[in-house]
Parts: structure tokens; C-alpha cells; sequence
């Protein structure tokens, strides 16, 4: 059975690579720019790059904001993409959709900011991740994280250590880039796809 | 020389790996620059090289134009779109970009980032532009080097031309303009193979705070090790070595780990 799955799009999202990576997985998926294109829809990838509060007005204008936090099929949250889905930033400061509990915070500059390259998965435990190794590695690239909260599926350390991935009820986050993780990303969506 | 327990602590301790980036040029569409992968059908195919050094164990792709001409560029964008589609690491493009309206059609194609380097010597205002319309995490500065004999100086125009900028100095403006990560070559170390240019990757590395890729002078794995440990260097990029099979990339990881290098 053929699904119908959408990607977010709201101008701050990077979505050619969502697109291409679904497509090699086989599925061909559509754009949702409007609460509308919602209906009928299996899951949702919401992906995200650059800054948070344009991409929060952008939401908010469009209402899908409430669209997104009223869905009760699966919603995979992308780097940006899971930090808008947190109670508040620091990028701004601005509030989020508030799904996850916690608030997105930058990195201190002990370390480089943005967090680039490729770093390793602990802590796993979600179907998200059945098949995929502790110790894995996943392409990040990000200035503000989440700190590890009771719904954290996975972690990562950089600095501190924070939240890779996060799920809590339909929504489902992660801080990398699956569509940019190689083989190992490929299998995250395959087991987003198979939720 | 006893590498084993003499490395400079690496100054921030963390799990992300260290990155070994190829570099394709692409003229007209087709890399240039000999490539000695035999099992390629069609070895100046880019997307095909793309997907071999993604399988090989690259942790990012730098595709370079170096066509200058307006056909060039178009052909360029459908190479981006291809990669884009094939290829499932992340890539930065470079080569003549010098508006928000190229950046915006590389970024819709599939790139990940974005490199300029002569059109920000020219209008340094121009990475402040890029960094808030894109976002800083995908504009990356290229910064062409070249020792005088006294000091580094920043070179233009694909290195024919001095700019009078000292490298550390352009370094600094470009992190505080907004530059996501800065692209080091040494213009006095590169197709060398003698090692790469260790002293001003280190100094660009710890003035800003910004991931440093160094470029130039690779020829050994060892090389990569001294960049990563006395070069502080957050990732190395190389083209002539890879391409023309004088070390494959799993070689240069496997001999980073087994030196202490954190390598995917």
C-alpha cells in the first residue's frame, strides 16, 4: 500500500535533499505549504534549515503552526525542523510549537559553532533506530541543540551532551540530517516510513 | 618521528569526527584532472565519481566549477542536480559565485553549501547578505593563500592575483561576517604533496571559531594526521592524490584511527 507522505515546505527548509532521499527509498513525496495540503496525508517530514524565528513566522502566518501541532499521524522533525517543535529558543529568543518540552539553546564557545560533520549516536531507543548500531555516525550541522530530556530517544555529545532525537506520542524529531547520513540515514527513514 | 604520544592536544575534546573531503573540478560538465579509477565506466562523469567517493568512505564532496562561461554554468547546475539526486553525504559547490540569486538556484538544486572566495574579496558585504538569507551554516569562505617569505597573503582570482589581505586577518573579518566554515588553501603547498600548510592552518584555526578545512600539499596519510594534530584543522580536503589513486580515502582514515584520530 502506497502511502501519502509530504514535506513540509515553508521556505526554510532545505528540501531537495528530503525529496532525493525519499526518492532513492522509492517514495515520491509532495510539498505541504498550507494546512489544507494536511488532509489525507500519512506522515509528514518537517525539515529546516537557517534561522529559527523567520522560520517560526513563516509557520505561524501560514497557520501551520496549529496545523502541525493538531496532526495525529507521525511527524519527523529535521534539524530546525525538531527545534520548532521545542517549547522555545534562544535563536530570537522565540517561542515553538511547544511539543517537546525544553528549550533549544546555543552552544557555548568552548566548541565551534555550527557543529559540522559527522558525530555518533548513543542511547538509542526508538523504532527509529531498529537496525542502526550504537556508535553510529550521522551528518550534524547546527549552532543550538536541545538538552537530553525523559524524552530523548537518542544523544550525542558535543561540548554537553544533548538531544540527537526525541519522540514523544505521533512526533518524532532528530537533530542530524538523516537525508545527508549515508546508508545510515537511509535506514532511519526506511524506519520512519515502516511507522 | 615518534607521533604516537607527542600529538598537540587537540584544544577541544569531543566526539565529531575529523572529515576527509575530495574535491572534483568540473569544466563543461566533466571533472577534470586524470582520475585512476579503473572500475569507472566513464571516469570524467562527476556524478559518477560523486557516488564512488560517497561509497569509498568521503565524508563531504567539494564540486568546483572552473568553466567561466554562461553555458558552463548552466551545465554546472544540472551536475549539482545529478550529485544532488545521487549522492547521499553532503557537498558544497564553488567556482564564480558572486550573487544571493546563484546561491539561491545551487541551494534549490540540491547543495548543501555554498563556497565564494574572489566576489567576497571584492564586496566583503557580500558573505554579511549570504550568511542572513541562508543562513551561516551553509556559506563556507574560501580563502586562497600564498607565503611571501614574510607573510601569508590572500590571493585572487583562482590565485593569480595578490590581494594585499593578510590571510589571518581576512580570516577573522569572514567568521565575524558571518561565514559558516572557512576553506584554507595553501597556494604554497598545493599539488606539492609535501604536506600541507601547517603553520597558517593552525594560526587561521585558532583565531576563529568556525570549523577550518585545510587544502593543499597532500601527498601521505601522514600528512593528514599532522594537519589534524599540529594543524588543528577540522577537515582536509584533497583532489590530485584521491583522483589519481596515490592513497584511497579507507587508507588515510585507517591510518588516522589507528593514530587516535576520531574518523568515521
Amino acid at each position: 500500500m502506497s502511502q501519502c507522505i509530504k514535506i513540509i515546505h515553508y521556505k526554510a527548509g532545505n528540501i531537495a535533499s528530503v525529496t532525493h532521499a525519499l526518492s532513492r527509498l522509492g517514495v515520491q513525496a509532495g510539498l505541504a505549504t498550507s494546512p489544507d495540503h494536511l488532509k489525507g496525508t500519512d506522515k509528514l517530514i518537517f525539515p529546516g534549515v537557517g534561522h529559527a524565528k523567520p522560520a517560526m513566522e513563516v509557520l505561524r502566518q501560514t497557520g501551520m503552526n496549529e496545523a502541525i501541532r493538531n496532526y495525529r499521524n507521525p511527524v519527523l522533525g529535521i534539524c530546525l525542523g525538531m527545534q520548532l517543535m521545542a517549547e522555545a529558543s534562544e535563536e530570537g529568543p522565540m517561542e515553538g510549537l511547544g511539543i517537546f518540552p525544553g528549550s533549544i539553546k546555543r552552544f557555548s564557545d568552548e566548541v565551534k559553532v555550527p557543529h559540522m560533520g559527522w558525530n555518533s549516536l548513543h542511547e538509542l531507543s526508538s523504532p527509529l533506530f531498529k537496525g542502526v548500531n550504537e556508535g553510529s555516525h550521522v551528518y550534524f550541522v547546527h549552532s543550538y541543540y536541545l538538552p537530553v530530556s525523559q524524552f530523548a530517544v537518542a544523544s550525542c555529545e558535543y561540548a554537553t551532551r544533548f538531544t540527537a532525537s526525541i519522540a514523544k506520542d505521533n512526533f518524532f524529531g532528530v537533530q542530524f540530517h538523516p537525508e545527508k547520513s549515508g546508508t545510515t540515514g537511509a535506514l532511519i527513514l526506511k524506519n520512519f516510513l515502516a511507522l | 618521528m615518534n607521533r604516537d604520544n607527542n600529538h598537540t592536544p587537540l584544544k577541544r575534546c569531543s566526539m565529531l569526527t575529523k572529515r576527509i573531503i575530495p574535491c572534483l573540478d568540473i569544466k563543461h560538465g566533466r571533472t577534470v584532472k586524470g582520475v585512476s579509477f579503473t572500475s569507472l565506466q566513464d571516469a570524467g562523469d562527476p556524478v559518477e565519481l560523486a557516488a564512488r567517493y560517497s561509497e569509498n568512505g568521503a565524508d563531504e564532496l567539494t564540486l568546483l566549477d572552473i568553466t567561466a562561461t554562461l553555458e558552463g554554468r548552466s551545465t554546472f547546475l544540472k551536475v549539482v542536480e545529478e550529485v544532488a539526486a545521487a549522492v547521499s553525504i553532503p557537498f558544497t559547490v564553488g567556482g564564480g559565485i558572486s550573487t544571493e540569486r546563484q546561491v539561491e538556484l545551487l541551494l534549490s538544486r540540491g547543495a548543501d553549501k555554498v563556497s565564494v572566495n574572489t566576489a567576497a574579496i571584492i564586496d566583503p558585504s557580500l558573505i554579511d547578505r549570504l550568511a542572513s538569507a541562508f543562513g551561516n551554516q551553509c556559506i563556507v569562505v574560501a580563502i586562497d593563500a600564498r607565503f611571501t617569505g614574510s607573510k601569508w597573503e590572500v590571493m585572487s582570482h583562482a590565485g593569480t592575483k595578490g590581494t594585499g589581505k593578510i590571510a589571518i586577518q581576512w580570516a577573522k573579518e569572514v567568521y565575524h561576517r558571518g561565514a559558516g566554515e572557512i576553506l584554507l588553501t595553501s597556494f604554497t603547498a598545493d599539488g606539492s604533496r609535501q604536506g600541507f600548510s601547517l603553520d597558517i592552518t593552525k594560526d587561521v584555526s585558532c583565531s576563529v571559531n568556525i570549523p577550518v578545512i585545510a587544502s593543499g600539499g597532500a601527498g601521505k596519510p601522514g600528512h593528514f594526521l599532522d594537519v589534524f594534530t599540529k594543524g588543528q584543522a577540522d577537515a582536509a580536503l584533497a583532489a590530485g592524490i584521491f583522483h589519481y589513486g596515490v592513497v584511497s580515502i579507507a587508507r588515510v582514515k585507517a591510518y588516522l584511527a589507528k593514530n587516535g584520530i576520531s574518523v568515521r
